[in-house]
C-alpha cells in the first residue's frame, strides 16, 4: 500500500518539484499506516498527488519519538545551542525560500508572490526572533522568609503537540515550532491533510541543519482520527491548535479527558474594522481592503464586518469599491494575482451559500458576488452592504473574500456593535482623534486592536483571542509562557 | 437580612451568629434549596444554609456584570487597592470569630486556624491589593507603528473552592481577582460554608460596590456545574480533585472556552537521604503528611527513605508521630481534629483496609480514634510495593507510606512514577544533589530540607495532571488578566 517516499508534481506554469509524501519521525520519512490522501490543487481542482496519513500507531511512534528525544538528548542541549540550530534552520528556509514558497502557492492556491515576501519571509523572521529567546528564558529569585532561598525555574513541558490549519501552511507551523523549541520542548506537529506539502519540504531543512532525531516530527491526517490520537495521547503535556472554535471545544474536551494536556487555542474570527467620519477614507479604504480580502479572507484576523460612521458612508464606499476593482484574482503563479482560488469546493461552497444567505437577510451586494472563472475555486472579492449586526453575515464566519457593511452613528455604537459578537480575535480603528484612537482601543473587546491599519504582524508582538477565539499567545515574549512550567525551589537553611 | 442567622455555640462555649444565606450582590438571599452543614468532630448539625441552583447562579453573575460594567470597572487602582486593605484589617480584627467558625466547620486545630488560615487570607489580601496599581503591558519596538499591549482584566471570573482550606483558598482566588479589576463569584463547598459568609459580611463593612464579590455554596453538579458553564463568565478557576476538574475543562469546552486553572490532586514524594538531619526531617516529614489532617494537595503522601537510615528513621518517625496530639479542635493544643466528613472518614478507612489486604505493614495507627465525630489515628504503611493502591492513588487524610531505597536513579523513578506533580521535596546536606533531584524532579514546588512551607508570594501549582496554572506571587496576576494588543500606525504602508 506504501507509495514512494518522492513524488513529482506540477504548478500550472509547468514547474516541476519533487515533494516528499512520508511521515517525518524520528528525523527519517516514513510510510505511515492510515489511508493515502489526496491533496488538491485548488487553481485547477486537480489531485497534486498523494501523500501517506498517520494512524493510531503512527502518532504513537512520533510521540515516542519525541519523548525518548527530550528525556536523553534535547533537555542536555545547552539554550545557545539550541538558538544556534534555530538560526540555522532560518538560514536554510532562506535559501530554500522560493522552493518553499512553489509549495505554500501549490497547494493552498495562494499567490506565489505572497507566500513568498509574506509567509515563508515572516516565518524566517519568527525563526531569528525566537532562537534570540533561548537563552534568555529566567526564572526568578523571591525573598519570602530570612531561613530560605526560593527560586523559580521556568522548564519545558516535554513532547508538545500541534495542530495547524491549511490557511497559512509554513507560517502557522513556525509559530508554533518557534518557541515551542525556543523554550527546550519536542514536538509533534500534525498539519492539515489538505496542505501537507510545504511542510514536508520543512521537514528536509530540519534534519540538514542538525536537529537530533524527534526533537522535530511531522505527520498529517484527519482532525477527527490523526488529530485525537494526538489531543488525547497521555504523553504529550500540552496542545497547541489554530483552527475552527468547533474543533477547538474538541480539543479541550480531549484534554478533559486524557491528561489534562495544557492547552492554547487560536480560533476564529469576525473582527470589526471602524471607519470613523473623521479617518483619512483613501487611507482607510485601502487598509480596510486589505484588511477582509488579505489571503482570500482566509484568515482567523480578517476584518470581516466593516462599521463606517453614517455622514461618511457614501464617500468611503466609492474609495473602497474603487480599491477592490483594483484587486487582481488569477493564477497563484501569475506575476500579478492578489487572489487565488478558495482551498477547497466545501470551502468554496460555504462562501457561495453565505453571500446568498446575506442578500435573504436584506443586505445590498454591492459589488462582486459570483463565482470567477470556471475552474478552480475562485469567487469574485465580495460586498455586502446596508446589513444590521445581528445578521447571520455579520456574527458568523465566513473565511471567505466576503465583507459585511453597516452604519453606526456615534463611536459609542460602533465600539458596542464591535463588541456585540461570540469572537474576540482582532480589530480596527481609523480616525484622526486621538481621543477616539484611545478609547476605541480600551473598549474593544479583542486580542489586537490596530489603529489607522489592518494586518499587520510583528514577531515581537502577542497575537491572540478574547472569548470563544481562543485563549494563549503567539509572538513576542508572552509566546513563551505558552510552553514553559513553573517550577519553584524552596530550600531551608534552618530547622522548623 | 438577619432572617439567616443562625445562633450557636462550640463545643468550648465560644457564642456564634452565623451567617447562612448566599451572598448576592452585597446582600444575604435565599436560594433554592438548603444543605445541612455537619461539625466533624461531632457528626451532629452546626445549621442548613441555603444553596444555589442553576438560577441563583445566573443572578449573581448577572450582578459581577453589573458592578464591573458600572462602579468597580470605572475604580482606580488605588481605590480598589484600599477597600481590598480594608477588608484584610477587618479579616484580622475579627481573626478569633473567623477561626472558631473555621474550626467549628471544617474540624482543623483552631490554633492553625488562627495563626494560619486565617492570617493568610488576610495576607493575600494585602499582598495583591499592593499588586492592583503595578499590573503593566508593555511597549514593544515595531518600525513604523507604535505597538504596546494592555493587561485589561476579564469581567466575572468564576471561583470554586474546596473544603480543606475554606479561608485560605478564598484568598488566593479574591487576592489577584480583586487587584487586577475583575469581579467574583466564588462557590464554597457545601461542606465548609460557613467561615466564607462572614468574610461576605466584611465586604459589606469593608464598603466594596455591590456585586463585586459574590459567595454562593451548593453542590458541585448543580451550582459548580451552572458556574462552569455560565456563557457570561469567561474564566472560572478550580481548586479539588483532578475528576472533578476534567468535568470543569470539559463544561468549559461545551459552553464558552472560559479560560481555566486547576489546582487538583497530588501524591508527592519526600526523598530522605542518609546524609540529611534525621531528627529535622522526621520533623518536617511529619508536617509533611499530617498537617492539616493530610488534607492537603500537596501532602507527602510517600516517604522514600534510604536503605542505610531506613529504620532508624521509621523508629524516630514512630516515635515523633506518637506525640502528636488529637483531639478537640476548639482545644489550643489539638494538633489533629477530625477528617472533614463521614464520605472521606470512610475513604480513608477503605484506603487504610486496602493496604492491609494488599499486603502492607500498618506499621502504627490504622483504626478510627474515639467514638464520635471523624477522627482517624495518623497511620504509617511500610512494606509496600509501587503499584499498590496506597502508594498510587490520592487518599487525602492521614495515611503514609514509607519505601526503602538505594540512590539517586533508583529513588527518582519511583517518585516520577505518577500521574500526578504538584510538589516534592529532597532532604540531604549535599548542594550538587540538591540542585541535580529538584531540576530532575517534576513538580511544581519543590522543597529541598523543609516540607509544606507555602508563602503568599512564591507560586504554587502542578505539573501533568496536578493541575493548570500557577497561584500566589506575581505569577497569579496571568491567570486574571487577558493581553490585548495595540498597534497605531504612524508610516507603515499596506
Amino acid at each position: 500500500m506504501a507509495q514512494a517516499d518522492i513524488q513529482t508534481v506540477r504548478t500550472s506554469k509547468g514547474q516541476e518539484i519533487k515533494v516528499h509524501t512520508h511521515l517525518f519521525i524520528n528525523n527519517e520519512f516514513v510510510p505511515g499506516n492510515g489511508p493515502l490522501i489526496e491533496t488538491i490543487n485548488p487553481a485547477t481542482e486537480e489531485v497534486i498527488c498523494s501523500v501517506h496519513s498517520a494512524d493510531e500507531s503512527d502518532v504513537n511512534a512520533a510521540v515516542k519519538a519525541a519523548k525518548t528525544c527530550f528525556q536523553s538528548t534535547w533537555r542536555k542541549v545547552s539554550p545557545s545551542e539550541k538558538g544556534r540550530l534555530i538560526n540555522k534552520l532560518a538560514d536554510l528556509m532562506e535559501r530554500d525560500k522560493d522552493e518553499i514558497a512553489v509549495l505554500d502557492a501549490l497547494d493552498n492556491g495562494k499567490a506565489f508572490t505572497v507566500a513568498r515576501d509574506v509567509d515563508v519571509t515572516d516565518s524566517i523572521a519568527c525563526f531569528r526572533y525566537f532562537a534570540g529567546w533561548a537563552d534568555k528564558i529566567h526564572g526568578k529569585t523571591i525573598d519570602t522568609t530570612f531561613d530560605k532561598l526560593c527560586y523559580t525555574r521556568h522548564e519545558p513541558l516535554g513532547v508538545v503537540g500541534a495542530v495547524i490549519p491549511w490557511n497559512y501552511p509554513t507560517m502557522m507551523a513556525v509559530w508554533k515550532f518557534a518557541p515551542a523549541l525556543a523554550a527546550g520542548n519536542t514536538i509533534v506537529m500534525k498539519t492539515s491533510e489538505i496542505t501537507p506539502l510545504p511542510l514536508y519540504k520543512f521537514a528536509e531543512l530540519v534534519k540538514e541543519a542538525g536537529f537530533p532525531a524527534g526533537v522535530v516530527n511531522i505527520i498529517t491526517g484527519y482532525g477527527q482520527t490523526t488529530g485525537s490520537y494526538l489531543g488525547c495521547h497521555p504523553d504529550v503535556s500540552k496542545m497547541a491548535f489554530t483552527g475552527s472554535t468547533v474543533t477547538g471545544r474538541k480539543i479541550m474536551e480531549s484534554s478533559a479527558s486524557s491528561n489534562l494536556k495544557k492547552l492554547q487555542l487560536e480560533l476564529g474570527g469576525k473582527s470589526a474594522q471602524i471607519v470613523c467620519a473623521d479617518a483619512d477614507l483613501a487611507s482607510a479604504a485601502t487598509w480596510a481592503c486589505g484588511g477582509i480580502f488579505n489571503n482570500h479572507g482566509q484568515s482567523c484576523n480578517a476584518g470581516s464586518r466593516i462599521l463606517v460612521q453614517e455622514d461618511v458612508f457614501d464617500k468611503f464606499m466609492e474609495l473602497f469599491i474603487a480599491e477592490t476593482k483594483k484587486l487582481v484574482v488569477g493564477d497563484p503563479f501569475d506575476e500579478d494575482t492578489f487572489q487565488g482560488p478558495q482551498i477547497s469546493k466545501l470551502q468554496f461552497d460555504k462562501i457561495m451559500n453565505y453571500i446568498k444567505i446575506g442578500q435573504e437577510e436584506g443586505a445590498v451586494l454591492a459589488h462582486g458576488g459570483k463565482r470567477h472563472g470556471e475552474k478552480g475555486y475562485y469567487i469574485e472579492p465580495t460586498i455586502l452592504t446596508h446589513c444590521k449586526n445581528n445578521f447571520r453575515v455579520m456574527q458568523e464566519e465566513i473565511f471567505g473574500p466576503v465583507v459585511a457593511i453597516a452604519t453606526f452613528k456615534t463611536i459609542e455604537e460602533a465600539i458596542e456593535m464591535a463588541n456585540d459578537s461570540e469572537y474576540g480575535l482582532a480589530g480596527g480603528v481609523y480616525t484622526s482623534s486621538l481621543d477616539t484612537a484611545i478609547t476605541v482601543s480600551n473598549e474593544m473587546q479583542a486580542g489586537t486592536v490596530w489603529v489607522n491599519c489592518f494586518d499587520i504582524f510583528d514577531q515581537s508582538t502577542p497575537f491572540g483571542g478574547y472569548k470563544q477565539s481562543g485563549f494563549g499567545k503567539e509572538l513576542g515574549k508572552y509566546a513563551l509562557q505558552e510552553y514553559t512550567q513553573v517550577k519553584v525551589v524552596k530550600i531551608q537553611r534552618a530547622g522548623l | 437580612m438577619s432572617q439567616f442567622i443562625v445562633e450557636t455555640d462550640t463545643p468550648n462555649g465560644y457564642k456564634l451568629k452565623l451567617q447562612t444565606g448566599l451572598f448576592i450582590n452585597n446582600e444575604f438571599v435565599a436560594g433554592s434549596d438548603s444543605i445541612d452543614t455537619i461539625n466533624p468532630a461531632t457528626g451532629k448539625l452546626i445549621a442548613s444554609v441555603q444553596a444555589a441552583d442553576k438560577n441563583d447562579v445566573h443572578t449573581a453573575v448577572k450582578a459581577a456584570e453589573a458592578a464591573f460594567n458600572g462602579p468597580w470597572g470605572k475604580m482606580s487602582a488605588l481605590d480598589r487597592a484600599a477597600l481590598m486593605f480594608k477588608l484584610a484589617d477587618l479579616i484580622d480584627r475579627d481573626n478569633e470569630e473567623l477561626s472558631q467558625i473555621e474550626t467549628l466547620d471544617n474540624g482543623k486545630g483552631i490554633t492553625f486556624a488562627r495563626l494560619f488560615d486565617v492570617k493568610q487570607i488576610a495576607i493575600s489580601l494585602r499582598y495583591f491589593a499592593g499588586y492592583a496599581d503595578k499590573v503593566h503591558g508593555k511597549v514593544i519596538d515595531t518600525e513604523g507603528a507604535l505597538s504596546y499591549t494592555r493587561h485589561e482584566p476579564i469581567g466575572v471570573c468564576g471561583a470554586i473552592i474546596p473544603w480543606n482550606f475554606p479561608l485560605m483558598m478564598l484568598g488566593w482566588k479574591l487576592g489577584p481577582a480583586l487587584a487586577t479589576g475583575n469581579t467574583c463569584v466564588v462557590k464554597t463547598s457545601e461542606l465548609t460554608p460557613l467561615s466564607a459568609y462572614k468574610v461576605a459580611q466584611l465586604v459589606v463593612e469593608a464598603g466594596f460596590p455591590p456585586g463585586v464579590v459574590n459567595i454562593i455554596t451548593g453542590y458541585g453538579a448543580v451550582a459548580g456545574d451552572a458556574l462552569a458553564r455560565h456563557m457570561d463568565v469567561h474564566k472560572i478557576a478550580f481548586t479539588g480533585s483532578t475528576a472533578v476538574g476534567r468535568l470543569i475543562m470539559k463544561a468549559a469546552a461545551e459552553s464558552n472556552l472560559k479560560k481555566v486553572t486547576l489546582e487538583l490532586g497530588g501524591k508527592s514524594p519526600n526523598i530522605i537521604f542518609d546524609d540529611c538531619d534525621l531528627d529535622q526531617a522526621v520533623r518536617w516529614a511529619h508536617k509533611g503528611i499530617f498537617f492539616n489532617h493530610g488534607q492537603t494537595c500537596c501532602a507527602g503522601s510517600r516517604i522514600y527513605v534510604q536503605a542505610s537510615i531506613h529504620d532508624e528513621f521509621l523508629k524516630k518517625f514512630k516515635e515523633y508521630t506518637s506525640q502528636t496530639k488529637l483531639g478537640n479542635p476548639h482545644d489550643d493544643d489539638t494538633f489533629q481534629g477530625p477528617q472533614v466528613s463521614q464520605t472521606q472518614f470512610d475513604r480513608i478507612m477503605g484506603f487504610i483496609d486496602t493496604g492491609k489486604k494488599e499486603g502492607a505493614t500498618c506499621f502504627m495507627g490504622g483504626e478510627r480514634w474515639g467514638n464520635e465525630g471523624y477522627f482517624i489515628e495518623p497511620t504509617v504503611f511500610t512494606n509496600v510495593k509501587e503499584d499498590m493502591s496506597i502508594v498510587k492513588d490520592e487518599i487525602f487524610g492521614p495515611v503514609v507510606t514509607v519505601s526503602k531505597f538505594n540512590g539517586v536513579e533508583d529513588v527518582l523513578s519511583m517518585a516520577l512514577d505518577t500521574e500526578y506533580g504538584l510538589a516534592a521535596a529532597v532532604f540531604t546536606k549535599d548542594t550538587a544533589r540538591a540542585l541535580d533531584v529538584s531540576n530532575r524532579l517534576k513538580a511544581g514546588t519543590v522543597w529541598v530540607n523543609c516540607f509544606n512551607e507555602l508563602d503568599y508570594n512564591t507560586p504554587f501549582g502542578g505539573f501533568r495532571q496536578s493541575g493548570i496554572g500557577r497561584e500566589n506571587g506575581e505569577y497569579a496576576l496571568d491567570n486574571y488578566i487577558q493581553v490585548k494588543t495595540v498597534k497605531i500606525n504612524i508610516n507603515r504602508k499596506p
